[in-house]
């Protein structure tokens, strides 16, 4: 009765959302204040229906009501209760219906806190929010009802894929949601634009703390599952260029130039039209992300199931969506006032390169991605496009941005020094430099381009102290006055500052364990010793165990460095007994932000395992470099000037009027 | 710089930029693809050494040896042709004979057996590779869900 109840729900969330897109937007049109505010109730009762629908399933997993072919497919009754949350997203009806909770999560968000926006303007909004709800929903309640029952009721469930049951997944997908469908209000704020066909300065600082929070979340999710496909999938890879992981790394790189063109906006007035492009654009490859996962046109390693009526489905939605908001774009941009004039060296310049790059870059990964899908459908032959093709071309795009990135934030509105902006990041070069020489000298030699990557990442994270630095008048004034304007600047100068210090973290753990990690492969019997990164590996014997769900085999190593013990390691396989499917759990060991990782291969006839070693230097520094770009995002948000309506402070004299964090 | 100056220095720049980044992406796909196989291609079509690609079917029953160390040998097959494999590494969890398997790799000359550098494992015990899957139906091999078990 429960789960009609959950089904139920939907259906007249439904309702409530075909209500939502078109009412307000009629009245909008009309000038008709109550059917406006139709919208913000609508908004409210879709949220909370979407809500009681979601809680119903949650509840059949966690009863593990097997009668619920949803349950029964992913769920297990010995699983830990854990898992039998996060079994709720981890198949596709339950992310999808989670995907929906989060749309209208959002929508739900702007019609609370968007009391200061205009009426019209707000009305608009959640109708085309209201749209893409209806889409969706009619695609769950059509093709992915996750409240289909079973009769008779099975015995028990087929259990959880296992490389799913890891709490990095239980966290991965919510995160990731929250940021792909974060960028839907910055698309309805483009579509609302674009029918209002008026677009100013107030627009952008409206959107702005929007496309942040998504790309916060956005930023978070993409690092969580990077770190899950390192430590869960066993190949020692943290970056695989997998279709799905492109599918969540353009919408980044779209929303991360959004975040800076909303800058120039906001301040200057100018890339009004391109701002709106880049909006749509952005949720463009949030749905495109979508349709890549849901529909299982590609090879992939994230591919659940594969079904051509969703696929179908999902490709509508995205052509209506995206065709939609094109034409709408093509007939309306060109009335849309083109507005502030700037040099081509200037903050503005350094910020249209940055959004030149990263767009580019976003087009590159999309052309890879979809080339061997289109390259099939014209000629029938089949191609992979891997990561030798994804690091020839965004890597040697990436170097141009990475240089310039210190310079954006010394150079001025309007019309910058550029000579100016290099003479003060003479400091942070040559620590850069100086950096580089030291691990030349350490590693005795190396790659050059290695040394080049490393003095890059230091020249990154100088560059940006260089920045606040030079705002709070270090070394031009005293100490304690320096202190005072340090504390005084506002909340989104240290947002940039972190973001793009995070930037030169994680550029010096991809390089340093690109150029620097060891691996070998080699078959150990108990009592051999084998070396990886200066630490001696002892294989002391093989254990068998039993999980609740699973068996496993576990490998235990004893680590020691010249001669002393320093730490134990254990390394498993595992058998998932309702699946009968193995998964290897590597054993992983930090010293530092480095790692020793093991993974187990097959067991030889004579007692001996085939072990792979890595050592992975620094390792640690790419998702530690992750953290520092969710800091800065999360500061930036609380800077007070991007809080919707919070009044401006006039005191602040011009020259400390930053920009909020990229 | 007059206005049109300007204008026209920021759109030269982003035309030029965006051309480099074509010719970039051209060249990375005439270099850094590789072209996906089956065995019963490599009969009609000879592939040089030292080029890329992917090979394609299922692990044939009873040709799983391993040898030193971590070096495994196995033979791919779609019923029609059969190319014998050279991998040394871990194999992955759900590698098994009667499996469908994707390797990465190349002929070396001298030697006729591929040598693969990559073994693709995929994430469900039912799996079987969509490029394999399409072309057994193709040829039908492919006797649906049960066979690929």
């Amino acid at each position: 009765m429960i789960i009609e109840l959950g089904h139920y729900a939907l259906v007249l969330a439904l309702a409530t959302s075909i209500l939502q897109s078109l009412l307000p937007i009629f009245g909008a049109l009309r000038g008709d204040r109550s059917l406006m505010q139709v919208g913000t109730t609508a908004a409210l009762a879709t949220f909370g229906l979407v809500a009681v629908s979601f809680a119903v399933l949650t509840y059949a997993h966690v009863t593990s009501d097997f009668s619920v072919q949803n349950v029964w497919e992913n769920s297990h009754s010995l699983i830990p209760l854990i898992y039998k949350y996060s079994g709720v997203w981890g198949n596709h009806e339950g992310s999808m219906l989670l995907w929906m909770l989060i749309l209208t999560f959002f929508s739900a968000l702007v019609a609370t806190f968007g009391r200061n926006l205009p009426e019209t303007l707000k009305a608009n909004v959640l109708s085309v929010q209201a749209w893409i709800a209806t889409a969706f929903c009619l695609f769950i309640l059509l093709t992915s009802n996750p409240f289909a029952r079973l009769l008779p009721a099975p015995g028990d469930g087929k259990d959880l894929n296992p490389v799913l049951q890891d709490i990095g997944l239980a966290i991965h997908p919510p995160l990731l949601y929250l940021g792909y469908v974060g960028f839907s209000v910055c698309f309805s704020f483009a579509v609302a634009a674009l029918i209002e066909g008026r677009i100013d300065a107030a627009w952008a600082r409206w959107v702005r703390p929007w496309a942040l929070a998504a790309w916060t979340c956005l930023t978070a999710g993409i690092s969580m599952g990077s770190y899950w496909a390192y430590y869960e999938l066993g190949w020692g890879g943290w970056w695989f260029w997998d279709p799905v992981e492109n599918a969540s790394f353009m919408p980044w790189l779209a929303g991360t130039a959004l975040l800076h063109s909303a800058l120039v906006m906001e301040k200057r007035e100018a890339l009004k039209i391109w701002t709106v492009l880049l909006a749509i654009m952005t949720f463009s490859m949030s749905l495109l992300g979508t349709f890549l996962v849901r529909s299982g046109v590609l090879t992939s390693v994230h591919a659940f199931a594969t079904d051509p009526t969703r696929g179908v489905f999902i490709l509508a939605i995205l052509v209506f969506f995206i065709g939609g908001a094109l034409s709408l774009f093509a007939f309306r941009a060109t009335h849309l006032k083109a507005g502030g004039l700037f040099a081509p060296i200037s903050r503005e310049g350094a910020l249209v390169f940055n959004n030149l790059i990263l767009t580019t870059a976003a087009a590159t990964v999309l052309t890879g991605t979809l080339y061997p899908l289109v390259l099939e459908a014209l000629t029938g032959s089949k191609i992979s496009v891997g990561p030798p093709f994804f690091n020839m071309t965004f890597g040697l795009l990436m170097l141009p941005l990475l240089l310039a990135v210190p310079f954006g934030p010394l150079l001025a509105w309007k019309r910058g020094d550029l000579f100016g902006a290099g003479q003060r990041l003479f400091a942070a070069v040559g620590i850069g430099l100086l950096i580089g020489g030291i691990v030349y000298y350490v590693e005795h030699g190396g790659p050059i381009m290695a040394l080049f990557g490393i003095a890059l990442g230091v020249y990154l994270i100088a560059g940006s102290l260089t920045d606040l630095a030079l705002r709070a008048g270090l070394g031009k004034v005293s100490g304690s006055v320096a202190f005072r304007r340090l504390k005084g600047l506002p909340r989104s100068a240290f947002g940039t500052s972190l973001a793009h210090m995070g930037l030169g973290v994680t550029l010096i753990g991809i390089v340093a364990v690109t150029a620097f990690e060891t691996e070998h492969v080699v078959e150990m019997k108990p009592g051999m010793t084998t070396e990886a990164g200066g630490y001696t590996l002892r294989f002391d014997g093989m254990r068998q165990s039993n999980g609740p769900n699973y068996t496993e085999d576990s490998g235990h190593f004893t680590v020691s460095i010249g001669g002393v013990n320093v730490t134990e390691m254990w390394s498993s396989k595992r058998l998932y007994t309702a699946r009968r499917m193995p998964t290897t759990e590597a054993g992983i060991r930090s010293f530092g932000a480095s790692q020793l990782y093991v993974s187990l291969g097959d067991a030889m006839a004579d007692g001996g395992v085939v072990v792979r070693i890595w050592w992975k230097p620094f390792i640690l520094c790419i998702w530690g470099g992750t953290l520092f770009m969710i800091a800065g995002g999360v500061v930036s948000l609380s800077d007070r000037r991007l809080r919707v309506g919070a009044p401006s402070r006039a005191k602040k004299p011009k020259k400390l009027v930053l920009e909020p964090a990229e | 710089m007059s206005r049109k100056q300007k204008r026209l220095a920021i759109i030269g720049g982003g035309v030029g930029f965006l051309l480099a980044a074509v010719l970039l992406v051209m060249f990375a796909f005439s270099q850094a693809v590789a072209y996906f196989y089956m065995p019963a291609d490599l009969q009609k079509t000879q592939i040089p050494p030292e080029t890329r690609i992917r090979l394609g079917g299922l692990v044939a029953e009873g040709s799983v040896k391993r040898g030193q160390g971590s070096t495994v040998n196995f033979a791919v097959t779609d019923s029609i042709g059969t190319v014998k494999v050279t991998y040394t590494g871990i194999l992955p969890d759900l590698f098994r004979e009667g499996q469908g398997v994707v390797t990465e790799g190349k002929f070396v000359s001298g030697n006729p057996d591929f040598v693969a550098d990559t073994v693709l494992a995929k994430h469900d015990e039912n799996y079987m590779p969509k490029d394999v899957a399409d072309r057994l139906k193709e040829q039908g091999v492919w006797k649906g869900e049960e066979a690929a078990k």
